[in-house]
């Protein structure tokens, strides 16, 4: 089964069985990295643009690498917020960028919703690296595999999200994939941070609960992500501080115990060691947070693969 | 009104055509020593587990059997109408020094082959690369040729050949029948 899209852009509109093709293509893909030459030439002569109008080291770094390894061109673009407008200069830029030739697009922006305004302009495909508070595919994809790889299954497991609910894509990129695999999922943080329209999610989609206390949320977990707890939550006073905040809902081993035997501790990156999670468990056994990492390559690989020619054969 | 085909080999001939096959990789390669199979997924994968066990058989020695898939390798990704899945890569051993026998169903342009080489190099530099499939179609687009061939079969191109093994199919048979444009 072909993947029949032209875009990557959330897993909201993803059926299970394309979830599992990417996932399979993964696997694939993951053999390559192992290779002394760890480069094929499926997509010489493709041109892929990097574009990110926001700061990222491991996102930006993972999509290089995975075109790199396929062969593909690679630009990359670093937007300035300071120098670009919002929406028309976007489309202008979008303008730009078909008539240079990109087959595809790889864009972050700090506003949810750019990249389908991009899909919609460009005859490339467009890949979203993350879109304001909204959606990070690549990343749920990723965080899939990861789990996936260990537990041989996501369907019936688990999934515990504890942070900041409510400034988080990865949280709500992965609770439409874990979703639609069949997980359960509960997203648990303080009521500043899960606000209404996060219970509004949690109303319409069956497999989603709310939680405020971590305690009883990681009760029986088989997964339990940790967001990063960024600090400027403090200033704009919806937290009272960074030790209560830690008290209540930081990863100790203490609260770990509650969860499953073997329950895998996950963090999109980069760590407030000593805030969300503390140093033993962000380095023991339990955690897959480097292989989350890795795992990044040979995910993105397979999205370039999967869709690339794909616009050509859809129009 | 589909037409069930011509037969071109029922097992019994398949089974002879591999054994004698694997008594030729040997006799060419002065035993068994360096060699290393490498099906190409996916009817080679099982030709090749098939072909190391015959081997074994008469040199008593264990060869090593690897698997390629050459879906990234090929060279009309653009022109398909589909994206083909990626299937398993498994190569046990490095390759360098060593004389890495492809194995492969049918011959047809050899694009698929040219695709395999590529990939075996990514992998090491071997000896030699060999090539032995099963059938031999003709209507070759690129200069290459196989060391060892089970059956020489002059076709047409409006035709296609079904292979079906044990493995994969529950029996053994290799049947030509026309393609549906082809079919008069």
């Amino acid at each position: 089964m072909p993947l029949e899209r032209k875009d990557l852009l959330d897993l909201d509109d993803f059926s299970s069985e394309e979830i599992t093709l990417l996932l399979e293509t993964t696997a694939a893909m993951t053999e390559i990295l192992s290779r002394p030459i760890r480069r094929v030439p499926t997509l010489r002569g493709k041109t892929i643009v990097n574009m990110f109008y926001e700061a990222s080291t491991r996102t930006r770094s993972s999509f290089e690498l995975a075109a790199k390894n396929l062969s593909a061109d690679l630009v990359n673009v670093s937007a300035s917020q300071s120098s670009v407008e919002k929406g028309e200069s976007l489309i202008d830029t979008m303008r730009t960028l078909q008539a240079l030739g990109a087959d595809m697009l790889v864009m972050r922006h700090w506003e949810a919703g750019a990249p389908y305004l991009a899909a919609s302009w460009l005859h490339a495909s467009v890949i979203n690296a993350g879109d304001g508070w909204h959606a990070h595919p690549s990343q749920a994809l990723l965080d899939l595999y990861t789990v996936q790889e260990r537990r041989g299954a996501i369907e019936g497991l688990k999934l515990v999200i504890v942070g900041d609910i409510l400034h988080s894509r990865v949280a709500r990129s992965n609770l439409w994939g874990f979703g639609k695999m069949g997980a359960r999922v509960v997203l648990c943080g303080p009521p500043t941070l899960v606000t209404p329209d996060i219970l509004g999610i949690a109303e319409n989609l069956p497999w989603v609960t709310i939680s405020y206390d971590l305690d009883e949320a990681i009760a029986d977990a088989d997964v339990v992500m940790m967001l990063r707890l960024q600090r400027e939550r403090m200033a704009s006073g919806l937290l009272p501080s960074l030790r209560e905040y830690a008290a209540r809902f930081g990863l100790t081993q203490k609260r770990m115990r509650r969860a499953r035997p073997n329950a895998l501790i996950m963090h999109p990156g980069p760590m407030n060691q000593g805030v969300e999670i503390t140093p033993e468990l962000a380095y023991s056994e339990q955690a897959v947070i480097e292989d989350q990492v890795a795992n990044g390559v040979a995910v993105r690989m397979a999205i370039f693969y999967l869709l690339a020619g794909t616009s050509e054969r859809i129009a | 009104m589909t037409s069930p085909g011509k037969v071109l080999l029922q097992a019994e001939e398949i089974r002879r055509a591999l054994s004698r096959i694997a008594h030729e990789i040997v006799e060419h390669n002065r035993g068994a020593e360096d060699i290393v199979l490498v099906g190409i997924q996916a009817r080679g994968a099982p030709l090749a587990r098939r072909l190391a066990n015959s081997i074994e058989t008469l040199e008593s020695i264990v060869v090593p059997v690897g698997r390629l898939d050459i879906t990234l390798y090929r060279d009309d990704l653009e022109r398909e109408h589909f994206r083909p899945n990626v299937r398993e890569t498994q190569i046990p051993v490095d390759l360098t020094e060593k004389n890495v026998v492809l194995v492969d169903d049918v011959l047809y342009t050899g694009r698929t082959i040219r695709a395999a080489m590529d990939a075996v190099m990514d992998y090491g530099r071997p000896r030699t690369i060999q090539l032995a499939v099963l059938i031999d179609r003709g209507h070759r687009e690129l200069p290459i040729r196989a060391d060892y061939v089970g059956k020489n079969v002059p076709t047409s191109r409006a035709e296609e050949i079904e292979l079906h093994l044990l493995e994969t199919d529950g029996k053994d048979e290799i049947i030509l029948v026309p393609t549906p444009e082809g079919a008069v």
